[in-house]
């Protein structure tokens, strides 16, 4: 089973994102910021990350950067999701290592497309 | 709930006009699509306006109004991805090959609100080998689906149907609430009104024709009609892009990889004359 980390602070948004990825077949594992999202990939690297971007703590952006940074921190699909819909800040995010990007609201139908174009469906 | 006499009457006319299977027992498909239009057009209810035109009121515009709400437009990018990579990367260069200098001819003969031509034409945009090479050409039955296309204007949502977001920064800029494709993609497109039931010799020949996930709408008659105009279109070797599970039949040869894409022979035309 291919596993999925939902990094966001808001509990709301986490609970939406696992009924999703559930519904896709994805095993999920929540955290609610870039800390306890670090904690988690250090134990073990899960399959794909949906990632907020403005959280206290450590943020979206700069999780990223420790992630990519870490032995094994290349191989986890990273789908943005965050409300900002600025084009700049979407190519920002990609730049920075991002391989999607989802820009809220957004629905199953989202989600499972986007997975399915990084070649994650679980 | 919409009474059974004016189901018949909006199947009749679909059918009609467009040749399109519409099961008059489905009265939430035809009161759910029907319900906008009517507000648009000034009615209270679709019950009002579908009565007002089968009094024999209304003008041709309304009637098309109808067809043109029940007909299902696409309303994602790169539909079933494998198609498109298929057409920019084998199908389209091997055209320019066989074409020797000639401009390729693609036409996207049932384009809804644009998705399908404009992802081929930013992936054309993207293959410099094939830049200024190929003429893309995009119709619909729908007037307002047409307005949109052209518009190149989509929502927050609509963007996040299949278009991947590096695709979305290269090429579209935030207008406002709106996602607007750059001119230099729109550009690249002709557009016009066609409706596949129509006589279709007039548009000249293509080297590609796209008619996905439209047969499976229409009526068996229909589907026999609109494969035989699509025939006429293509050029001798030309290329038919069908819907993943759709049939040509006939003299158009399946290619290989279960994508909807078939070829017509050189000598077709001879046979055919």
């Amino acid at each position: 089973m291919k596993t999925c980390l939902v990094v966001d602070d808001s509990r709301v948004i986490r609970k939406v994102s696992r009924r999703i990825l559930e519904d896709l077949g994805f095993e999920v594992a929540e955290a609610s910021d870039g800390v306890e999202a670090m904690a988690w990939c250090s134990a073990v690297m899960p399959d794909a990350i949906l990632l907020d971007w403005i959280m206290p703590g450590m943020d979206g952006m700069e999780f990223l950067k420790r992630l990519r940074a870490e032995p094994g921190g290349e191989r986890p699909k990273v789908v943005f999701c965050s409300g900002e819909t600025d084009i700049g800040r979407i190519r920002d995010a990609l730049d920075a290592g991002a391989d999607e990007y989802i820009m809220k609201p957004f629905d199953g139908a989202i989600v499972a497309g986007k997975l399915a174009y990084l070649g994650v469906a679980a | 709930m919409i009474a059974a006499i004016d189901r018949v009457f909006v199947a009749a006319l679909c059918l009609a006009r467009a040749g399109l299977r519409v099961d008059a027992e489905k009265g939430y498909l035809i009161e759910s699509r029907l319900a906008p239009v009517a507000r648009r057009e000034g009615f209270s209810s679709p019950e009002e306006f579908i009565g007002r035109l089968r009094d024999g009121g209304g003008d041709d515009r309304l009637h098309w109004a109808i067809v043109e709400a029940i007909a299902l437009p696409e309303t994602e990018f790169y539909r079933d991805h494998a198609v498109f990579e298929a057409l920019v990367h084998d199908v389209i260069p091997t055209l320019v090959r066989e074409r020797a200098g000639a401009p390729v001819r693609v036409w996207s003969t049932a384009c809804g609100m644009g998705q399908e031509i404009y992802s081929l034409a930013m992936l054309i945009a993207d293959t410099p080998v094939l830049a200024g090479k190929v003429e893309l050409f995009a119709s619909d039955l729908s007037e307002k689906s047409l307005e949109k296309a052209q518009s190149g204007l989509y929502s927050q949502f609509e963007v996040q149907r299949g278009l991947p977001a590096r695709t979305l920064v290269r090429h579209f800029e935030k207008e406002g609430e709106s996602f607007a494709l750059s001119p230099r993609i729109r550009q690249m497109i002709r557009w016009r009104r066609v409706n596949l039931m129509d006589d279709l010799g007039r548009f000249g020949q293509f080297d590609l024709v796209l008619c996905r996930n439209v047969l499976t709408q229409l009526t068996p008659e229909a589907q026999v009609r609109v494969v035989g105009q699509l025939k006429k279109t293509l050029a001798p070797g030309g290329r038919l892009a069908l819907g993943l599970k759709e049939e040509a039949g006939g003299e158009l040869t399946p290619l290989p990889g279960g994508l909807g894409l078939f070829a017509l022979p050189q000598d077709a035309v001879r046979t055919a004359a």
